[in-house]
């Protein structure tokens, strides 16, 4: 018997080391997992600081050869990103009169019907629709509006992609709020005689107001940045425009288009940080609104 | 382990002061001693420190993070902080309060997780005999000894606290904790177990946290009533419940706080 | 009463939307990829072909399959350490502590950049490294994208297995403590067989994700219709071809890009799908 034991005295040092050994690994492996965020954020601050001033958000994009003449120089590329701007602007509320209140009634209707079998499908149909690759989402905008509805590319056709990429992420994030809420209040409401359609919109959504605005700002900085829907639906347009049965640009498709042009490189820092610090501060917001009006 | 000093006390607790912040003592200045062989229950009201005194003996209060443990604890006369953790475990074993068998592992497999665990290889002889030991001192070898190699999930609450009990002891450790080891089982199952404790107080010494106080009274021999982080009074079962010195420890015993 | 009535309506009605969403879809994309299958049959998914001369068109799905599937795997298993460290840091060894609270925010930051800036940082930051490291000359190829699709898929394997992980009851660790096992052993004899399934699941999301990305690979896998020779050559994934091609596509090839669209989409909800199930049957 005491051989055993003294096995396992001769076992301490080696179990300890190994101990330690692997504590260091987590450690490492999860430095280096952040280390590409500090990288991303460093050059893309340093590199496209210079190009942002007041013109790049009131310009449309220049051409390639105001760029070129500008890089040989040394200047600043003149112009910037105002047809973006607006593009994304258009088709982001397009895209969310759409999909806000639809996502939120379905949302209300897989919670308040939840146990059945036709409310768990439909649930399931949205886990399945949120998996879906958003160039996908292009490919069916781009047969449904650019083919049969607006007849060419359009901004109609990018914010109907766009609004079926919300779609899903607002009403999982709506089922999952309003679940949060304790049945309790629901109970308290009906005691008191109120009927079903005012408890919802009385009671049910102004308590969860927070939750579901988180929702929406999520669902909000996850389109702003998707690129590849837009490719095959809104195209891009080096005009300002409002039209939405024409082609329209957008932040990230003019990335796309400054990235294919050697002279334009200075311009994609910019826009590049742009867009990122944009959606990360939609992010930071979505969630500080949610920890800051927890009635729940 | 040097044998050839074998005191009364396997320990001793020397003013021991264990705070979980700065300031906040969940145990304040206890001094005690748990004598070899016998069962020492440790009773108190919720969140007078009985729990993280125990816990102690084993060094499993260091699992969080920032404790500041201040006095001492020898174990045959060494202190449990100047050995290693794992030497000390293998030595002062601990049975918990809701039964935790290990779900991924067979019965067989959960008496002698200590082994595995610590990475000792044992020949198969050695280890059916250990896992036929345990399971017999804890008088489970009949019921399970059919079904060995099923996980033990299937046990009723008893026999998986039993089987716990049995991990434990197949190490032959010197103490074995046990931290209100039958408040999630029923009254038969308890009553079990406490004629299990009772039988292996022959060979084993038993620290028993309680808050059932017929329980002490049942079955251990000394015991220590502590509240508020400080252990008002301890000595003989029998002396402590019929005649208690300090006012607080009477005030307990007849209810007047829980 | 009545505005009872017509509130359940309304929420009934738009449950229907994701009923119609999903059916057009599924019949879109069939519909659209018929040309496709009946002038190549079920070759189409085993043909690495792709030749877009008109009077000898001929399309094959297998390059962009293989190219997918090798790019996707590729990045998971890259990711795979990163995650799985990450995870142990967040839920295990710093738990609850402030150090972890700032990593899970600065991992869920890289979940929010977008994918284009991922493809253009690939291309201005990380490719020079990787063409002075000597291992390729161009930068671009199957490797390149894997790594940065790897850095994509990490918020997402690495939120859920800390959840998982977290979820371990602590009685089962302390058993294992008070049996003398160090916190190395405890994790791997006790946290993770308990913790497994989940931890499987969260990687298999994350493999779903990868499957679909779409920008930051195309910008950086060198978009080669072909079936990828090597570790560091060039290639192409379903996304990336459709994304690259769709646009002055037209006719049969436009039907083979949408046929590859449908091969995508059941890929991807076959794999969600999955991992969807072993989390149920897990939790």
């Amino acid at each position: 018997m005491t051989e055993m034991y003294q096995v396992l005295t001769d076992n301490i040092s080696r179990r300890n080391r190994t101990n330690s050994r692997f504590r260091y690994l987590v450690i490492a492996g999860s430095v280096i997992t952040v280390i590409p965020i500090f990288m991303i954020v460093g050059n893309l601050a340093v590199k496209g600081f210079r190009q942002i001033n007041l013109a790049f958000f009131t310009q449309p994009a220049p051409d390639t050869f105001q760029a070129m003449m500008a890089a040989s120089s040394g200047e600043i590329i003149p112009g910037g990103i105002a047809n973006g701007l607006t593009g994304s602007l258009l088709m982001v509320l397009l895209a969310s009169l759409f999909a806000i209140p639809l996502g939120l009634m379905t949302g209300i209707y897989i919670y308040e019907n939840g146990t059945r079998r036709y409310a768990r499908f439909i649930r399931s149909l949205t886990e399945i629709l949120q998996g879906v690759p958003s160039i996908i989402l292009g490919i069916i905008a781009y047969l449904w509006v650019v083919k049969n509805i607006t007849k060419g590319y359009s901004a109609l056709a990018g914010s109907v992609s766009l609004a079926i990429m919300m779609l899903p992420l607002i009403i999982r994030s709506t089922e999952e709020t309003m679940r949060m809420i304790p049945l309790s209040i629901r109970e308290a409401a009906f005691a008191l005689g109120t009927p079903y359609y005012k408890m919802i919109y009385k009671i049910l959504i102004p308590v969860s107001f927070s939750g579901l605005a988180t929702g929406v700002l999520l669902a909000l900085s996850r389109i702003l940045g998707e690129t590849a829907p837009l490719m095959l639906t809104a195209l891009g347009s080096p005009a300002i425009s409002f039209d939405v049965t024409r082609p329209v640009s957008a932040v990230p498709l003019l990335i796309w288009d400054f990235y294919n042009d050697p002279n334009m490189v200075n311009l994609v820092w910019s826009a590049s940080l742009f867009l990122m610090v944009f959606v990360l501060s939609m992010n930071l917001l979505a969630r500080s609104v949610a920890s800051k009006h927890k009635y729940i | 382990m040097n044998n050839t000093t074998q005191s009364d006390n396997v320990l001793e607790i020397r003013d021991l002061s264990i705070a979980y912040e700065p300031g906040k003592y969940a145990v304040n200045g206890v001094s005690a001693s748990v004598r070899r062989n016998s069962i020492t229950a440790i009773m108190g009201p919720s969140g007078c420190g009985k729990s993280t005194l125990l816990r102690a003996m084993n060094r499993m209060h260091e699992l969080y993070p920032n404790i500041l443990t201040k006095g001492d604890i020898l174990l045959d006369g060494q202190s449990i902080f100047s050995m290693s953790v794992i030497e000390l475990r293998r030595k002062v074993g601990m049975v918990f309060q809701r039964p935790n068998p290990f779900p991924n592992m067979t019965i067989y497999e959960n008496v002698v997780a200590g082994f595995s665990l610590n990475d000792i290889r044992l020949k198969k002889s050695q280890r059916d005999e250990i896992v036929e030991n345990a399971l017999r001192n804890v008088t489970l070898w009949d019921e399970v000894k059919e079904s060995l190699y099923r996980k033990g999930t299937f046990l009723s609450g008893g026999q998986q606290q039993r089987l716990c009990v049995a991990r434990a002891i197949a190490f032959n450790p010197e103490v074995l904790l046990l931290d209100e080891p039958t408040s999630a089982l029923d009254p038969i199952a308890t009553s079990k177990i406490e004629d299990l404790l009772g039988e292996l107080k022959k060979k084993y010494t038993l620290v028993l946290v309680t808050h059932n106080m017929s329980q002490a009274a049942r079955i251990s021999d000394d015991s220590m009533f502590m509240y508020l982080g400080e252990l008002v009074e301890s000595g003989r079962t029998g002396t402590l419940f019929t005649t208690p010195k300090d006012p607080r420890t009477e005030a307990y015993l007849t209810g007047k706080f829980g | 009463m009545s505005g009872d009535r017509v509130t359940k309506a309304l929420l009934f009605i738009s449950s229907l939307t994701i009923l119609l969403l999903s059916a057009g879809i599924v019949v879109s994309l069939f519909g659209g990829a018929v040309p496709a299958f009946r002038e190549f049959g079920l070759r189409f998914i085993t043909s690495s072909a792709w030749n877009p001369t008109s009077g000898s068109e001929e399309y094959g799905a297998m390059s962009f399959i293989a190219g997918t599937v090798i790019t996707s795997i590729l990045a998971l298993i890259i990711c795979i350490p990163m995650a799985f460290s990450t995870s142990l840091f967040i839920a295990e060894y710093y738990r609850g502590t402030r150090t972890s609270g700032i990593l899970r925010s600065l991992v869920d930051l890289l979940a929010g950049i977008p994918s284009i800036v991922y493809g253009f940082w690939g291309f201005y930051a990380l490719r020079p490294l990787l063409v002075a490291s000597g291992l390729t000359d161009q930068g671009f190829g199957v490797f390149t994208a894997s790594l940065v699709l790897a850095i994509m898929i990490v918020p997402y394997a690495t939120s859920l297995s800390a959840e998982i992980i977290s979820m371990v009851p602590s009685e089962l660790k302390e058993a294992a403590y008070s049996l003398g096992a160090t916190r190395r052993e405890v994790i791997f004899s006790v946290v993770i067989p308990s913790a497994r399934s989940g931890i499987i699941a969260s990687f298999i999301l994350a493999l779903g994700r990868a499957l679909g990305e779409t920008m930051a690979v195309t910008m950086l896998i060198g978009n080669a219709n072909v079936i990828p020779k090597g570790l560091f050559a060039p290639g192409n994934t379903m996304a990336s071809v459709i994304a690259n091609q769709f646009g002055e596509a037209s006719g049969l090839k436009m039907s083979a890009l949408i046929a590859i669209g449908l091969l995508l989409f059941l890929i991807t909800a076959l794999v969600n799908y999955l991992g969807k199930l072993i989390i149920r049957r897990f939790a």
